[in-house]
């Protein structure tokens, strides 16, 4: 397969010689102001301006109109658009076998907080090295508009069913499971998105990002606490937030002052400027705390809700050979004769 | 000498049973006897005489019933015995009924105030003081518990003329360096022996005479030879989740990467174990790793399979391998999960909805879990596809006699990947095209450099290059590819194995029945019925299948299961021979005999 489009000679590139056009993917087939779309879109910008080596990416999925979008972005890594709510033990196989990948899973609210929850949290628990994505409507786009696990107590279908039950939050259960990247955005706030994202493509672990992303066929109307004007009103930036990669850290001023930084062992850092009073990020169980506090009210707090930069994925954990297994032959993984012959001798 | 005791006296030797008995012991469970168990069975095997021991236990950590049966044959034969010659009843719980199914004439080793004698009189009663002799051999009251068991190894051996020697050996064997342990077990074991040798007089009903029939054999069961194929294999992920009897397998293998696969300088390890959440998890682990180049597997059994069908069906669809064993217990449910059974037929060969096949190989000996698991990582690869592994409980987890593994010399078998030079040579590449026709693409690995091979894997309908479609000649042409790769299969996939009396009557089976069904061969021909035997190895059936299908006038095929499943297969695949196929079964959870089969057999030929 080719890459869909050629850079324009003028098109800006970015240090590895890339356009922004290289790392587009195929034409979306979503409905026309999807929230997803524009989430697909920071995808782009975050990882043209991360000089992501598309080569190494790999993007994986389960279920969902939101796990289509990894077929559009992109496409020079590879995509594995698996099973409903599997995506967590795809990624941790290809993960595991090829520790260089740059790991992509987009799923949805149903995908993940329903039948794929148990994947969920265990992937979380592992800390997987990847970028986790909940593009999160409260319904189940691709079936047609039920309440997903995520809808808000209360809020209302198209159709005017109602919903009994409190909804799952996939943010204080991340942080709950120990997960060292926690943040929740908005897919109609691109700039807080996309420095997030550039944030997590230099992050060690699993990242969970629940992206509030309205899906404006079946979740839009004006009973639904998901629609674009809901969440605008009712979303909260709790900071301002600046990254910056570790190759650039020398010729970038952080501002004195107000600004909390935090830094990767790679030697980036996230630059932080509180908005919402005193929060601070890389306190657990204030965290847990403010969001709480936040979902009693009615408003999403966005931004990034909890770090730890220095939690070990699992390939680390399993103290793994630093070249990838899955090129490891058989000089390096086939025992000896002299090793059988020794195991058939203990077993006389 | 009490009176049943005259029983034993010898008989002058020409009914004994040399080297040619069972001998069944029951216990409680989690008492300690199993250690007990294997050094009888060793010791017996130490004297050269072809053993095999197959483990009744029960669903359960400590406290309930389970039998342990070992079986010597100076012919060879290995499968269950339905007969016992020989009980040894520790187990109050189960002493009476065990006495009410005993075979006529059996000797009975029981702890004295169990008061068996007086059950039956058909039979050779052996009260042992178990306990007094224990307090005196063994000066921990706290290990008396464990070591009593081994009082009984000591009163069996003298009784069938085992050598105390190797009774010894077989303790220290078993026990490995815990030199403590070895030495009271080994006191036990005497305190057993001396005192039958002052209360028991000769006999002659059954015997161990030395024998060269185990020189330069292992004992093995089959879960350890297929970690071992897999080791050897060189597998680089491996995702489970614990079931009996499929749990073994993985944890043999830990012990062996633990050793074997550490990367000498830094102590790195060159494979990832993931005890994941469920059997869904495990496939998703296999089949992507596999999708990015590793060799990957799990073990599991039915239920862990049931529930990894989805995912299995989309590894077939998107063409990512993994090699899944299937150690089959019990049925449906739950069922007995300790017990044996080959059900699984049918949900291994179509695993997932759709329309699926799947290659599948059923090894029948030890060498072949060993060979087979080694050559499903190649055929996993080659076909870029699910490959299952069935065994079951009774291969699994049973003590069999094996040669030692032959060394497998031959290479890894990668598969067609392109790396990034080959991709670089191809015109218009596209993961899904059948450019050899065999029905195999070329596939690329996720994280090639050089800017070419990406692909979007997906589990919805696609074409040649990998992009989505709907369209109807893109579904077909997909599926029936896929089918031709099947077809490619049959001649990679190991053929059966033949034991051709001279006959128009064939009998077919696979896996573990092949002991009974070798037994039953014999059986039948020493009361006329000559039979030609065609053990199946693997789907799909290749042309030495056929050939035997339409030769053969009838073909009797041996399942353990209820509903033929095998049989079914059969008539599927070779409609105009439908009526060919005689269902022999055996069901019930234990292990088959050659009795069952040589009884439903000439039921059909008096017919
Ligand atoms: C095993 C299984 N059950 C049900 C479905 C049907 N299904 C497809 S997508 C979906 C829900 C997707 O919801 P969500 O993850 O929120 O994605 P969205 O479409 O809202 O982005 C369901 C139930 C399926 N594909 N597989
Ligand atoms: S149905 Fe909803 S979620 Fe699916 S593409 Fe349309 S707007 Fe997006
Ligand atoms: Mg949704």
């Amino acid at each position: 397969m080719t890459l869909t489009t050629t850079a324009t000679p003028s098109a800006p590139t970015n240090k590895l010689g890339f356009t922004k056009q290289d790392y587009v993917g195929s034409k979306s087939t979503l409905c026309a102001g999807c929230g997803h779309d524009s989430i697909t879109a920071q995808i782009i910008n975050a990882a043209f301006e991360s000089n992501i080596e598309g080569y190494r990416v790999a993007k994986y999925s389960g279920i969902g109109c939101s796990s289509k979008t990894p077929a559009y972005f992109l496409n020079q890594g590879w995509g594995f658009n698996s099973v409903h709510g599997r995506m967590p033990s795809i990624a941790t196989g290809a993960s595991l076998a090829n520790r260089n990948l740059i790991n992509i899973g987009v799923s949805g609210d149903g995908d993940s907080m329903s039948i794929g929850m148990g994947q969920f949290v265990h992937a979380v628990r592992r800390n997987i090295p990847m970028i986790y994505i909940i593009e999160d409507n409260g319904v189940y786009g691709l079936t047609k508009g039920q309440f997903s696990a995520t809808a808000d107590q209360g809020s209302h279908l198209k159709n005017g069913a109602v919903n009994d039950l409190p909804p799952i939050d996939p943010c204080t259960l991340a942080i709950e499971l120990g997960c060292g990247f926690v943040a929740r955005c908005f897919s109609g706030n691109p700039k807080q998105l996309n420095t997030i994202l550039k944030a997590a493509f230099a992050y060690k672990g699993t990242v969970v990002l629940d992206i509030i992303s309205p899906c404006v066929t079946f979740n839009n109307h004006d009973a639904s606490t998901r629609s674009y004007k809901h969440v605008k009103d009712h979303d909260f930036p709790l900071h301002d937030l600046g990254f910056i990669q570790y190759s650039e850290v020398e010729d970038v001023e952080i501002p004195a002052g107000q600004t909390e930084v935090v830094t990767f062992p790679d030697g980036s850092k996230v630059a932080i400027k509180a908005i919402h009073e005193d929060y601070d990020p890389t306190d657990r169980f204030g965290a847990m705390k403010a969001i709480h506090e936040s979902m009693a009210k009615g408003e999403f707090l966005t931004g990034l809700l909890y770090i730890n930069p220095t939690h070990p994925p699992l390939p680390e954990v399993l103290n793994l050979v630093d070249e990838p297994l899955a090129s490891l032959g058989e000089s390096q993984l086939k025992p000896s004769a002299a090793v059988l012959d020794e195991i058939m001798q203990s077993l006389m | 000498m009490t009176a049943s005791l005259a029983a034993l006296a010898p008989t002058g030797g020409a009914k004994t049973r040399i080297n040619d008995f069972s001998i069944q012991v029951a216990t409680v469970n989690g008492s300690g006897s199993q250690t007990a168990n294997s050094v009888l069975l060793r010791a017996i095997f130490q004297m050269g005489v072809l053993v095999s021991g197959k483990n009744l236990f029960p669903s359960n950590i400590a406290g309930l019933p389970t039998w342990f049966t070992i079986r010597a044959s100076a012919k060879g034969y290995v499968a269950r015995k339905a007969s016992n010659e020989i009980l040894i009843l520790m187990n109050p719980e189960t002493a009476k009924e065990d006495i009410a199914n005993a075979d006529a004439k059996a000797l009975v080793i029981y702890d004295e105030p169990l008061q068996l004698d007086k059950l039956r009189d058909d039979l050779t009663f052996i009260p042992v003081p178990f306990q007094k002799l224990v307090t005196a051999s063994c000066p921990e009251p706290k290990l008396h518990k464990l070591v009593k068991n081994m009082i009984y190894v000591g009163v069996a051996s003298r009784l069938l003329g085992v050598d105390m020697e190797e009774v010894k050996k077989a303790i220290a064997k078993q026990l490995k360096s815990k030199a403590k342990a070895v030495e009271i077990n080994q006191n036990a074991a005497i305190a057993g022996y001396d005192w039958a040798m002052e209360n028991l007089p000769d006999q002659d009903h059954v015997k161990v005479v030395r024998d060269n029939k185990t020189q330069g054999l292992i004992i093995v069961d089959g879960n350890e030879a297929c970690a071992l194929g897999a080791l050897f294999a060189g597998v680089t992920v491996v995702g489970w989740y614990p079931i009996t009897p499929a749990s073994s397998l993985v944890e043999t293998f830990i012990e062996y990467a633990e050793e074997y696969r550490k990367d000498p300088k830094t102590g790195k390890s060159t494979v990832a174990i993931v005890q994941m959440e469920d059997e869904l998890a495990s496939a998703g682990v296999v089949l992507s790793a596999g999708w990015a180049g590793a060799r990957a597997m799990t073990s599991t059994s039915g239920p862990g399979i049931s529930l990894m069908s989805e995912f299995i069906g989309m590894g077939y669809y998107v063409e990512a391998p993994g090699v899944f064993f299937n150690v089959a217990r019990t049925g449906p449910s739950t069922g007995l999960p300790t017990r044996t059974q080959q059900a699984d037929v049918e949900l291994c060969a179509k695993c997932s909805h759709g329309d699926t096949q799947h290659i599948n190989l059923y090894p029948g000996t030890m060498e072949e879990c060993f060979q087979f698991a080694y050559d499903a990582f190649d055929l996993a690869e080659r076909f870029q596809t699910p490959i299952f592994v069935v065994t079951d409980l009774d291969l699994g987890m049973q003590n069999w006699s094996s040669k030692p593994f032959d060394y497998p010399a031959k290479p890894y078998d990668r598969g067609k990947v392109l790396n990034q030079q080959q991709l670089a040579q191809v015109q218009d590449w596209g993961r899904y095209k059948d450019v050899d026709d065999d029905g195999i693409c070329y596939r690329s690995l996720p994280g090639t450099p050089g800017g070419k091979g990406a692909y979007f894997t997906r589990g919805s309908g696609h074409n040649a290059y990998a992009q989505y479609s709907e369209k109807p000649e893109d579904y077909v042409a997909t599926v029936d590819r896929l089918k031709k790769k099947f077809e490619t299969a049959k001649s990679h996939v190991p053929g059966p194995v033949f034991r051709n009396l001279g006959s128009a009557k064939g009998v077919l089976a696979f896996g573990s029945s092949d002991p009974a069904v070798i037994e039953a061969q014999d059986l039948l021909a020493q009361s006329g019925l000559k039979t030609d035997y065609l053990r199946l190895r693997a789907l799909p059936f290749t042309a030495e299948i056929d050939a035997f299908v339409m030769e053969k006038k009838v073909v009797y095929l041996v399942e353990q299961n209820r509903d033929g499943q095998m049989a079914n297969l059969f008539r599927e695949t070779y409609p105009e021979h439908a009526t060919k196929f005689k269902s022999v079964l055996h069901y019930d959870g234990y292990a088959i005999d050659a009795k069952c089969i040589v009884d439903q057999i000439t039921a059909f030929e008096q017919k």
